[in-house]
């Protein structure tokens, strides 16, 4: 095998998954990601693994909650209308505390929607992924590239701070191919999983999973103890890639395959004497709020650019507390923005901070 | 060229991703380019992204008649055989068969496997170094045996078509000869080409157009 090889993005995250040590997948075939679970079908019985395939999507997660409360590293592939029906199960695991890695390659929708690439699950991944308060840790990877090493970091992330961990993909990026180096991540330094219902043979208490909190004042305490970690992870996780921000009045905003393709915009405004620049929000939970607040100093206006009508559109109106004005350009349904498409949208918002 | 022109029929299968869409694309224009009657028969049933038939308009106006499923690019995500497909059988023109990956796509050759031995046809697996777990000769070399298997037609070359997408060096085709070589060894089959783009083909390899999508 050659230093770098030639994948598929579903392919990709499947390897760097089992890379990162996980040896269990459960999941339901679905397009535009089966790849991945093909992958795993394929390649986790000869590594001592096990991938299983779940009579429904509901089953799956729930054969995650499992293995998550076992401590062992464990994920589970979708698209769209099979995260909705995961839901309920992705609740239980937030709350009761346990690590795994879930992974929607997004589809258009709602409903059955199509098999094209799509980015409107957004506000399910960053808002509601399951019902109570709660946040999920949500990676969007850019490339074949970040399909493989942000999967390492799902599961590093998930470990440490015991909680699901879930890489927002795509059609597009789960279906294209392109060189990945499996070397270019360096794995984190974890904690014990003390916690974990792996039998104690008698030499330590016993370890509870649960979710369930009769008592309103225990179950407070227990949210709140929560979100003191999730605070600690807005605080020490943000990730975010700038490209020709320094100086830009326009600040396109976008994330996953659809900033690949604003950056070729970027590049041909650029090109036309424009100053306008690309910022990436890598975590879309949490969201990068301080670096863009610290962006609206010097930019005039921008552009948020999603496979969607506009969803992280209102985080970055919230992360910039409304402090210039900020347009929404996408696609939906499974339509691909194109980069003249874009470039339009930033020259006539470049026009109108002209006045012209 | 004149290697593809001895056989009316071309089938261009091989492993998932190893490029067969590029080559059969490529092929079917060069046979048209050179004023033949040429159709292309995208015969993935496998996988619904990225095939021949994203390149329909391409090949209309080269003047290629592409075969495709009924299906095809409409999101209806059913694998089905063209119904047009049939005709290559029967008619004078020259055929570029495009297979899906491995031997799930393979098999879909199987149903005819009679009308292929009597037309006579010539069958390449495209190999690329680059792709995990069939970069190796022996396991290309099982994978080819499963093809054969599952097709019931025999092999008769190797195209060498490694390569990393658009990030391909000339270093990168070169790395590949040697694994090339012994997969060809192994499986005691010619190697009829090595296919690389134009800016980083090595000398004596065959230059080939990038015909896929490209979304930025």
């Amino acid at each position: 095998m050659g230093e770098k090889l030639l994948m598929k993005g579903n392919e990709a995250l499947a390897e760097a998954a089992i890379r990162a040590g996980c040896k269990l997948f459960f999941g339901y075939p679905i397009t535009p990601q089966t790849e991945l679970a093909e992958y795993m079908a394929k390649q986790l019985p000869k590594r001592d693994g096990l991938c299983l395939q779940a009579e429904s999507e509901v089953s799956a997660i729930n054969m995650i909650y499992g293995a998550a409360a076992s401590g062992a590293r464990c994920i589970t592939s979708t698209s769209s209308p099979g995260v909705s029906l995961m839901s309920e199960g992705i609740s239980y695991i937030i709350g009761s505390d346990l690590p795994c890695v879930l992974v929607n390659v997004q589809r258009g929708g709602p409903g059955l929607g199509g098999i094209q690439p799509a980015q409107s699950d957004y506000n399910q991944a960053v808002r509601g992924l399951g019902h109570g308060d709660q946040h999920v840790i949500v990676l969007a990877p850019a490339s074949v590239q970040e399909m493989a090493s942000l999967t390492g970091e799902a599961f590093d992330l998930a470990d440490l701070y015991r909680m699901p961990c879930m890489i927002l993909a795509d059609g597009a990026l789960g279906q294209m191919m392109e060189p990945v180096d499996f070397e270019a991540r360096t794995p984190r330094q974890l904690p014990p999983k003390d916690w974990a219902t792996n039998g104690h043979r008698g030499a330590r208490r016993h370890t509870v999973v649960n979710s369930l909190y009769i008592e309103p004042e225990v179950l407070e305490r227990t949210v709140v103890d929560r979100f003191a970690r999730y605070a600690q992870i807005e605080e020490n996780e943000v990730q975010y890639e700038q490209f020709l921000t320094e100086d830009a009045d326009v600040v396109v905003v976008s994330y996953g395959i659809t900033a690949r393709i604003a950056k070729t915009a970027v590049r041909m405004a650029r090109e036309k004497g424009m100053k306008v620049g690309l910022f990436r929000p890598i975590t879309l939970w949490p969201f990068p709020n301080k670096e863009l607040k610290e962006l609206a100093r010097t930019a005039k206006a921008f552009l948020s650019v999603e496979m969607n009508m506009g969803q992280m559109l209102g985080d970055v109106k919230l992360a910039i507390d409304c402090a210039r004005p900020v347009t929404h350009y996408g696609r939906t349904g499974g339509m691909i923005p194109t980069p003249e498409e874009i470039l339009a949208q930033i020259e006539h918002i470049s026009m109108e901070g002209k006045g012209e | 060229m004149k290697r593809f022109l001895q056989n009316r029929i071309t089938v261009i299968a091989g492993p998932y991703g190893s490029g067969k869409t590029n080559i059969a694309v490529n092929l079917a224009l060069s046979l048209a380019e050179a004023g033949k009657q040429c159709c292309l028969v995208d015969l993935d049933t496998v996988n619904p992204y990225f095939r021949s038939a994203d390149n329909e308009k391409q090949l209309r106006e080269a003047g290629v008649r592409p075969i495709l499923p009924e299906f095809a690019n409409t999101n209806v995500d059913i694998p089905t055989l063209p119904k047009e497909y049939a005709s290559v059988f029967v008619t004078e023109e020259y055929a570029v068969i495009d297979v899906g990956g491995d031997a799930d796509g393979a098999t879909a050759l199987g149903v005819h496997r009679a009308e292929y031995e009597r037309c006579t046809y010539a069958m390449y697996y495209v190999y690329n170094y680059y792709r995990p777990y069939v970069s190796d000769p022996r396991a290309a070399w099982a994978l080819l045996q499963e093809m054969e298997k599952a097709s019931g037609l025999r092999f008769c070359g190797v195209i060498n078509n490694s390569n990393l997408g658009v990030e391909t060096t000339k270093e990168d085709v070169l790395a590949s000869y040697a694994a090339c070589g012994e997969f060809c060894k192994l499986c005691g089959l010619p190697l009829v080409a090595v296919t690389a783009f134009p800016a980083n083909a090595p000398e004596g390899a065959v230059p080939i157009r990038d015909v896929t999508k490209k979304l930025f």
